[in-house]
């Protein structure tokens, strides 16, 4: 990681928890790098998450203010600080099944409300901490630990889902997409609405393991080969869509 | 002139740096990391175009590459 | 005034400036109230989807530095429980009012009950000390919720005021004080924000440079995550407990009436307490002699405070419920009378009147 990032980082809580190959970490920094070039000041962004791995982004790895939450909740608290606190900035980053299962219904209130959070949807399709279950967002026919022969049902497109809420700022982009991401989530910060950012991020521990894809590097060719932007999708049926990833701004 | 330092006490050994890098800059050594798995050899530093591709995909932050500027 | 807006105006004497939550009667009037009147002291109100994005609200709102509650039902607060369990792990001072009704689940809506006693004592998972309060009048809505905003900051943790729909729907008189002592909490962000061995630590808000890791896993003092250490999880769970132990006789608040030369004594508190003093007006008339302890502190429980008298007297617990506060009073001595009552109705002063006078 660049020299000029480490000023945001908590050394001694290093290395991190994740797994080897796991996502998360490149995220992790592509959301310094995008903070750091806006100049932004880190003590004025408070980092919500839930509980997952995704959760564990900003706590303890970020030198700033984190408040980790229940599994679910992360858009609740934030709501509390949202209307107290107009003078911070606030950035949700929590996992796929946090913000879409149990944390739904408080995705889709927030996202109407449009209230002024960055929330970055960290999406590996799988519950990783817990030991690899089916998600809400898991492509059908996967193996997963509760779907070991093949997951029965559709996943949710959680984009689509947010951006028929009202949402002001929407898209989807893979961890791999480190220029577009980061864009993004710099343009987050001007949003003056509700901003989802859907970050696909390989669980190589279980969603790669069991699906073919042993290795990060397995996993990201099979991403490569099946990205496809939001344009481009808006003009193909359910069936040539199986297992596409959309990738680029909904709204 | 590119330069690579690696924190090698972060590294995981998912090998992905060696795989992503376009000019085969890294590979595997015969050494072992005290986790238990090979670790990753810096083998032509000298090929390094300073994409930054290893350095921003690395998931674990393990590498920084400088840009050196002294004539060689 | 009705006892839902004096509990509302409480508040905002209290120093409440957050109030999320989620309509139930018979408590939504004092989000009504609220919806109206945070606008006029420049606080906050947001009615949010589900109970449980109202105490995640409060206590994202309580560390943004807003004094902040909520208020809800019996089956509000078991919603509620995961949330409040989470405001005792990080020791964040917020209000609960649970307007108790029949239940379970359910119930009768409309109807009056005192089931809560146990769960607001233990519905949240895991060893913890919180603090509960049970107002008996219109006049105590407004004060008691005062107090549980100063105990809740003092102490940094949920305080839970126990109303009952009998209550929460009153209309009396109440002398309003021009000043009332408000606690403000102490703030340092080069201390520890949490633990502290029994000594509450100063709470730094968002935004102060102060970094913080709150967390609802097992932490140290900096809020530093220590899921796996066995010693950290003891001295949590000890301060915690500490907490509130180490300083119960300055949290501890009851009434006695009629104590001195009773023969029978009466433990009953909120609204029931109310029917007991008129029952004991005419069993005294007929000199019978009975007298009242009234808890007004239900949790901690103060009454090991009276346990000479249990042991004394012949006691007689009355409350609307099947036997929750009871217990607390067997622990002193077996034999203990109940008089129970789930009907959705008051207990009324005959029905005490006649339980005692056939003992």
């Amino acid at each position: 990681m660049s020299e000029k990032l480490y000023k945001y980082l908590r050394e001694e809580v290093f290395p991190t928890p994740f797994c080897p190959g796991c996502g998360h970490g490149i995220l992790l920094q592509t959301i310094l790098r995008a903070i750091d070039e806006l100049d932004i000041d880190i003590k004025k962004i408070v980092f919500v998450s839930g509980i997952g791995c995704a959760a564990w982004i900003p706590s303890p790895h970020f030198k700033a203010d984190t408040l980790h939450t229940l599994h679910g909740r992360p858009l609740a608290f934030a709501t509390g600080i949202r209307i107290t606190r107009p003078d911070l900035e606030i950035m949700v980053i929590s996992g796929d099944g946090d913000l879409g299962a149990i944390g739904g219904n408080h995705l889709i209130h927030t996202a109407r409300r449009n209230l002024k959070i960055i929330t970055i949807c960290v999406n590996n399709s799988i519950y990783g901490m817990t030991g690899g279950q089916v998600s809400p967002t898991t492509p059908k026919d996967i193996i997963t630990e509760t779907s070991p022969f093949g997951n029965p049902e559709e996943p949710f497109d959680l984009c689509a889902l947010v951006k028929s809420c009202g949402a002001e700022f929407v898209c989807r982009y893979t961890v791999f997409h480190t220029k577009p991401l980061k864009k993004s989530i710099q343009k987050a910060f001007q949003i003056n609405g509700f901003s989802f950012i859907d970050v696909i991020s390989p669980c190589v521990t279980h969603y790669g393991r069991r699906n073919k894809m042993p290795t990060l590097y397995d996993f990201y060719q099979f991403i490569i080969k099946n990205i496809i932007s939001y344009e481009k999708a808006k003009s193909l049926n359910k069936e040539e869509l199986k297992n596409k990833i959309i990738i680029g701004e909904y709204v | 002139m590119f330069k690579i330092k690696l924190r090698e006490e972060w590294c995981k050994g998912c090998y992905f740096c060696i795989n992503i890098c376009p000019k085969k800059v890294y590979t595997y050594s015969n050494e072992y990391h005290p986790r238990g798995f090979k670790k990753v050899k810096i083998d032509k530093e000298e090929n390094c175009i300073g994409c930054l591709l290893c350095e921003e995909l690395c998931p674990d932050l393990v590498i920084t590459i400088i840009k050196d500027d002294k004539k060689s | 005034m009705q006892g839902n807006i004096a509990c509302a105006e409480g508040a905002l004497a209290g120093g409440c400036r957050f109030y999320a939550g989620y309509p139930i009667t018979p408590s939504s009037e004092i989000m009504e109230h609220m919806a109206r009147r945070l606008k006029e002291v420049n606080g906050y109100f947001i009615q949010m989807e589900d109970e449980i994005a109202s105490i995640c609200s409060v206590i994202g709102a309580s560390w943004s530095g807003i004094k902040a509650m909520t208020a809800t039902s019996g089956p509000g607060f078991t919603l509620m429980l995961e949330g409040i369990g989470y405001a005792i792990m990080t020791e964040t001072p917020c209000v609960i009012v649970d307007v108790q009704r029949q239940g379970p689940a359910t119930g009768q809506a409309t109807r009056p009950a005192q089931g809560d006693v146990m769960q607001a004592r233990w519905g949240a998972s895991g060893d913890y000390q919180i603090i509960a309060l049970a107002p008996w009048s219109v006049e105590e809505m407004y004060y008691l919720t005062i107090e549980a905003f100063n105990l809740s900051e003092k102490f940094r943790v949920p305080t839970i005021v126990l109303s009952d729909e009998i209550i929460a729907h009153l209309k009396e008189t109440l002398t309003i004080k021009e000043e009332v002592i408000i606690y403000e909490r102490e703030k340092d962000i080069n201390k520890p924000p949490f633990l502290g061995d029994g000594k509450v630590s100063p709470m730094p808000s968002f935004g102060e440079g102060a970094n913080l890791l709150i967390t609802g896993s097992t932490h140290n003092e900096w809020g530093v995550r220590k899921a796996f250490d066995p010693i950290s999880q003891e001295k949590l769970t000890s301060h915690l407990i500490k907490k509130i132990k180490n300083c119960e006789e300055e949290i501890l608040k009851y009434e006695t009436y009629f104590i001195d030369d009773c023969d029978y004594l009466i433990i009953a508190f909120g609204s029931v307490a109310r029917s007991a003093l008129k029952a004991i007006q005419m069993l005294r008339k007929e000199n019978i002699k009975v007298g009242l302890f009234r808890p007004v502190i239900l949790w901690p429980s103060p009454i090991k405070k009276i346990k000479d008298l249990i042991k004394e007297k012949k006691i007689i617990v009355c409350e609307m419920n099947q036997g929750q506060l009871i217990e607390e009073v067997k622990k002193y001595k077996e034999e203990i009378f109940g008089l129970f009552k789930t009907r959705g109705e008051a207990i009324y002063p005959y029905e005490i009147y006649n339980f005692i006078k056939n003992l």
